[in-house]
């Protein structure tokens, strides 16, 4: 099997599993008890939470657990929203987020606030310029994703960041669920407010995952209970998770020198795929090295990825989480690339990937097209 | 050519004349000690300078563990090459080229007198050799953002760019032992350390009352002396059961001296540790006027059990340079965990803050505390613990 659809999911370490299970069964005391077992397991999660801020280069309790990318994502944005509604009701975001962003806003919309999408250029990038006209007295929040999750478009977050920092009234979150791994931030810069973060796409677990929130930052929690995460999360803590998040995180960092790697391949998808007529590229070339998309044009992409799982190839259309409906990627839309927009195809690359797997992808790709090109041209 | 190896400079250390060698010796250990998780390098100690042979590690950690180390004034990275002008010249472009900066100043330093060029000579040359050969630098005398030092010695000419501060001081184990009272608070970690700047080696007592008192109390404590550990190598933490001696103080003694008499007690068990460990000296976190146990009167009264020196080396300081302190050596979060130690259970309500030595004799004379402070030393546990291993830790480290 070639897995090419690590943008959707990654396969846990081995290693990451195991510290899960050794937790689950050892250390499954509740921390907030104030037996001996309880403050062993306290011990331990605080040890996970100061290796997270410590790779992060943030403090120990500027790291929130959550449930991932689409819990950090909500809290981040309906916790300001809802915290500074008396300071103004504007948001500012784009228009290739994330459905776990993009739904928020709209969600937010209903309750009355109002919502800016920032267009994008065709290789997706938003443009500072608009950022700085759309700011007015009413935003509490900009949220900009950092690596988009369909083409892999990289924004310029520290410019962001740079630029909000003159305005504190503004609280600026990124969604660097792609990001993480593989294109790294400043995380301790001024002006970067909220950082959301998840488990399972860097070979963590499903179900872990992590909200950066910076001291300063006022937060609305989604949920009401106990006074664990500084009560932004209530909630017992999901140790064994947080822990082998902790294992995956530092990995992951490890693993970040093979991106160079990536890049490699990256520029073979490139090389191998332009010159095939009727295929279109969707992803920049200077985008992040773990995604690739392209169109082919006149193909249906389920036909394609169909096609491709019958040599066991797994790639994908655009993000898993929008895929079954039968709409054109949003993303590509934005881009101002409306017919291709139907017919995109996500390939993206774990850190492990090796080139033979890209080899065959490519040949595999090519004999596909070469096969119904009569049928479906 | 690479940095490789890290020139060490001593600080106090230089001036203490017949001492020295024991001294300079001491600081190698330590400095190995502290850097064991780097089997490949070599630590020199020579009579001026010590030097740390890289042998291939990365410097970056190393650098860092040796901020941590007392009787370090100052450190840089450097390359050793020949004394020949021609391998001097090229080390020195190499060194430049790693900084990064716009103007630089070379300051040539010549011990080695056989060496045939001045040190003004030298500069010249260097300077006019890296100004051909790069293109964004400049030089500037007065505020360089890079200084290059080249000192010729008789060995061999070392190069180094950066100079990092060190902690100073006086390495830990040439002065002597102290016994700290550990309570779990801000300030006595805080003297713990001051101590082993003056190169004292520190072992921990702390007085426990459980169920009063918390395993997570404890804990705290416990990793309060772990803190220690990174400035001065291993710590024994004596761990004294002190559940009976305190109920028995709330029972038998006026209520308002209950925390004088508790505090003379804590002093004459650790003294009593201190004789048999053959420890020299008591030192304790109490600064003047904080709280009701450190007024001048609380002092003097509770003083007159020992007479063994007490050191108090936060005695003249304030609160806020305490904390300051606290938090640069990783200890405040951990002191302000919030649960309660041996001090703050049984607190009376309104607490003496001027006993008196006669009334505290008085009160004290009809109780009879000789069969529980042997109890209390009978059943004293003493944990040792070391910058490098620590098994629950260890197994932590495997799971994250």
């Amino acid at each position: 099997m070639i897995y090419l659809d690590n943008s959707a999911t990654t396969q846990p370490a081995q290693e990451v599993l195991k510290s899960f299970q050794t937790v689950s069964m050892n250390y499954y005391a509740n921390p907030s008890s104030i037996h001996v077992g309880g403050s062993e397991v306290e011990k331990l999660l605080f040890k996970a939470r100061t290796q997270i801020a410590q790779l992060l280069k943030v403090n120990e309790d500027e790291v929130i657990f959550t449930s991932g990318g689409t819990e950090s994502n909500n809290l981040a944005i309906k916790g300001i929203a809802h915290a500074h509604q008396n300071r103004g009701n504007h948001i500012i975001t784009t228009q290739i987020e994330h459905p776990a962003v993009l739904q928020v806003c709209k969600d937010l919309e209903r309750e009355g606030f109002e919502v800016t999408y920032l267009p994008v250029d065709e290789s997706g990038n938003i443009n500072l310029d608009d950022l700085k006209k759309a700011i007015n007295e009413n935003t509490i929040l900009v949220t900009i994703m950092h690596v988009n999750n369909e083409i892999g478009t990289i924004q310029p977050i520290e410019k962001i960041a740079k630029l909000l920092a003159n305005y504190p009234k503004i609280t600026f979150h990124t969604d660097h669920v792609q990001g993480f791994g593989k294109v790294s931030l400043p995380y301790d810069m001024e002006g970067l407010d909220l950082i959301t973060i998840s488990g399972h796409k860097i070979h963590g677990l499903k179900g872990t995952g992590c909200l950066i929130k910076k001291r300063h930052v006022q937060l609305k929690p989604l949920f009401h209970g106990g006074s664990q995460e500084g009560s932004v999360r209530p909630g017992t803590e999901n140790v064994a998770g947080n822990v082998s998040l902790a294992k995956a995180m530092r990995l992951a960092v490890e693993k970040q020198s093979q991106y160079n790697r990536l890049i490699a391949l990256h520029q073979k998808l490139f090389d191998q795929l332009e010159p095939i007529d009727k295929i279109t590229i969707n992803s920049p070339k200077n985008g992040a090295a773990h995604i690739f998309n392209f169109s082919v044009l006149g193909f249906k992409p389920e036909v394609l990825i169909h096609a491709l799982g019958e040599k066991e190839i797994y790639v994908s259309t655009k993000s898993a989480c929008s895929s079954k409906q039968d709409e054109p990627s949003h993303v590509i839309v934005a881009c101002g690339k409306e017919q291709e927009a139907g017919a995109a195809i996500r390939v993206s690359l774990s850190i492990n990937q090796s080139e033979e797997d890209i080899d065959i992808f490519i040949k595999e790709i090519k004999n596909v097209i070469q096969q119904y090109k009569s049928i479906m041209g | 050519m690479t940095y490789d190896h890290i020139l060490v400079r001593y600080g106090e250390l230089a001036l203490k004349g017949k001492n020295r060698k024991s001294f300079m010796q001491i600081l190698k250990q330590n400095v190995e000690k502290k850097l064991s998780a780097y089997p490949s390098i070599k630590v020199k100690a020579k009579r001026d300078h010590m030097y740390i042979l890289l042998n291939g590690e990365n410097h970056e950690p190393i650098l860092e563990k040796c901020k941590d180390i007392f009787g370090i004034q100052s450190f840089s990275l450097a390359m050793k090459v020949e004394n020949e002008k021609e391998q001097i010249k090229d080390a020195a472009l190499q060194a430049l080229l790693l900084e990064s900066g716009q103007t630089f100043k070379v300051t040539c330093k010549r011990p080695n007198k056989g060496f045939p060029i001045g040190s003004q000579e030298m500069n010249q040359i260097l300077g006019g050799h890296l100004l051909t050969h790069t293109e964004d630098w400049s030089v500037d005398v007065h505020h360089p953002d890079v200084e290059l030092r080249v000192e010729i010695r008789h060995d061999a000419t070392y190069i180094t760019a950066k100079k990092i501060q060190g902690k100073g001081g006086l390495p830990v184990g040439t002065t002597g032992k102290t016994l700290l009272l550990l309570s779990g608070g801000i300030d006595s970690p805080v003297a713990g350390y001051l101590t082993m700047n003056r190169g004292v080696e520190v072992e921990a007592i702390h007085f426990h009352s459980p169920p009063f008192t918390s395993e997570r109390a404890k804990q705290k404590v416990e990793d309060l002396a772990r803190v220690l550990t990174k400035y001065g190598g291993d710590i024994k933490l004596h761990l004294v059961p002190f559940t009976e001696i305190q109920q028995k103080i709330f029972q038998e003694a006026p209520e308002n001296y209950g925390m004088t008499i508790m505090r003379r007690l804590m002093l004459r068990i650790s003294e009593m540790v201190a004789k048999q460990r053959d420890i020299l000296s008591i030192t304790t976190g109490e600064s003047l006027g904080q709280v009701a146990s450190q007024t001048m009167e609380s002092m003097h009264t509770i003083n007159e059990v020992t007479n063994y020196p007490v050191i108090r080396p936060l005695v003249a300081m304030d609160k806020i340079d305490i904390i300051d302190i606290s938090k640069e050596i990783g200890a405040y979060e951990i002191s302000i965990r919030p649960y309660e130690d041996c001090c703050t259970i049984f607190v009376p309500k309104a607490p003496k803050t001027k006993p008196r030595r006669d009334k505290v004799n008085e009160f004290e004379r009809p109780i009879d505390f000789t069969k529980d402070i042997e109890k209390a030393l009978n059943n004293m546990e003493t944990v040792t613990f070391s910058a490098s291993n620590d098994q629950k830790q260890d197994e932590f480290d495997d799971l994250l």
